[in-house]
């Protein structure tokens, strides 16, 4: 099963907390906002991205099933 | 496919004007003129030729497509949204964002019927039972002009679904197309996050098509003359005529209409050609380009071409910038704005755009440290593509562009200091501006 990452960037308020938990894939710009710098989770990552996804307090962070 | 024009007791025989046909500067259209203009709208029936179906089918086949900026085919828009779940919801987005567009305020000043058929005949293609017809609310005239017009044409009865005229919150990005459906569910008129769009799940939860005024009044035309008459003009694969609004240093600044495809200069010149010796064209608006005036000149005015050339046709603006006047500046001064737009919903957005504002004023009004340019160049990739809607990727283009057409000046600006342009009185208008004087 493959997965990609979403931000809402309506919802996202900043916390960073998906960037400690995923920073493989997710990097916070100067005001605090997370860059994906990929959509696909590589596989052994999925795990970490739905705790990203989980830990975000704004619940912002996405994650879907790749198409 | 769809040969036949499908109501035609006159086939009008001039290229253009088709939809500023009849204009008066000074008056209202009221619906008596519009009727002699046109002649009535056609009673598309539920069945056979003038079935709901077949005036997609005609839509599609005639190549229109939206005016508002996107430029998506409104067919196929049109198709998605008569084929969601149950009645669908039209809206005619008169709410134009751009402060220099003037386009769809002259169709809703002075010829609103043309308007209104659109929006019946899109309502009666998708199966609406409802419309709303947005425009700024705190343009009370306009607003009471449009009231009037409906109430005329439901005394009439022309319209098969009533249409509510609507004032939406002035703002730049309010009117985009999902924060006016936000709006008109009873929230704020802000941008939001996407899917579902307003096509899926728009004004009450409906299938909701949203369309720019200028694109429901070419299908008030197409309707009454075909498919086949639409794209008797313009190019074959951007049929038919389009509103511009051009202005700067022109000679006749205003609204024309254009068949597609006209070459950027050409339009220049309809305005009565340059004022003064033109340096580069904004194209498209402030979601548009700068494009050098040597290179825009024989690019068509269409999409595609425009965006081949590193343009945008956005809602057709061209603005004419003279080589005495700084396009940094000028750019700076925009951005300034846009970023004071946003509509503080999304961080990269809502910190970047002003950091982008910043650095653009340093580059253009202080500049000679060698430190400007790279500045803009780094904030410009890290607001791009960040956003719920296209308002931070709309600054981004333009900065972009500007760099790109005034490289020179941008170098020397970052090393040397401002050009005397800077200097000059501003030439883009920008709400709020305590330099422009809007009469």
């Amino acid at each position: 099963m493959n997965y990609e990452l979403r931000v809402n960037p309506i919802a996202c308020d900043g916390y960073g907390a998906c960037a400690e938990l995923l920073p493989e894939i997710i990097e916070l710009d100067p005001w605090g906002y997370p860059i994906l710098l990929s959509a696909s989770v590589p596989p052994g990552l999925a795990g970490h991205a739905k705790r990203a996804a989980a830990a975000c307090p704004t619940l912002a962070l996405l994650v879907d099933k790749a198409p | 496919m769809t040969e036949l024009a499908l109501v035609t007791d006159r086939s009008p025989d001039l290229r253009l004007p088709r939809l500023l046909g009849g204009i008066s500067y000074y008056s209202v259209a009221d619906l008596r003129d519009h009727e002699r203009q046109h002649g009535p709208l056609p009673l598309w029936g539920a069945s056979g030729r003038r079935r709901p179906g077949r005036l997609i089918d005609v839509v599609d086949a005639s190549g229109l497509t939206g005016r508002g900026g996107a430029g998506f085919p409104t067919g196929r828009k049109m198709r998605s949204v008569a084929s969601g779940p149950g009645a669908a919801v039209v809206v005619a987005n008169g709410a134009e964002g751009e402060p220099a567009s003037c386009k769809d305020r002259l169709l809703l000043t002075r010829l609103p019927h043309l308007v209104l058929d659109g929006i019946a005949v899109a309502a009666h293609a998708v199966g609406a039972r409802e419309a709303y017809l947005c425009v700024h609310g705190q343009e009370t005239d306009l607003l009471g002009a449009l009231e009037h017009a409906v109430a005329q044409r439901r005394a009439a009865g022309v319209d098969p679904v009533p249409i509510q005229v609507t004032g939406i919150p002035g703002r730049y990005v309010a009117s985009e197309q999902s924060s006016i459906v936000g709006y008109l569910n009873g929230g704020p008129a802000k941008p939001a996050f996407a899917p579902p769009r307003p096509h899926q799940r728009g004004v009450h939860g409906r299938p909701t098509l949203v369309n720019n005024v200028e694109t429901l009044a070419h299908l008030a035309l197409i309707a009454r003359f075909g498919d086949r008459w639409f794209r008797g003009i313009g190019l074959p694969s951007a049929p038919g005529s389009t509103l511009v609004t051009v202005s700067g240093a022109v000679a006749r600044p205003g609204v024309y209409e254009i068949e597609m495809g006209t070459p950027a200069g050409q339009v220049v010149m309809l305005a009565g050609g340059p004022a003064e010796r033109p340096a580069a064209l904004l194209v498209g608006g402030y979601f548009g380009a700068w494009l050098p005036a040597g290179t825009a000149w024989p690019v068509p005015m269409c999409h595609a071409a425009l965006k081949a050339a590193g343009g945008a046709m956005g809602a057709g603006l061209v603005i004419v910038l003279p080589v005495s006047s700084c396009g940094l500046a000028e750019t700076a001064r925009v951005v300034r704005y846009l970023a004071d737009e946003n509509a503080g919903q999304c961080g990269p957005c809502m910190f970047g755009l002003p950091a982008l504002a910043d650095a653009m004023a340093d580059l253009a009004y202080h500049g000679g440290r060698r430190r400007a340019l790279e500045r803009v160049a780094s904030l410009a990739g890290l607001v791009a593509g960040r956003g719920a809607c296209r308002h931070p990727d709309g600054a981004v283009q333009l900065v972009r562009s500007a760099l790109r057409a005034f490289e020179a000046d941008a170098r020397r600006h970052d090393h040397r200091g401002p050009c005397p342009g800077v200097a000059r009185a501003p030439l883009l208008p920008v709400p709020g501006d305590a330099d422009w004087d809007w009469a």
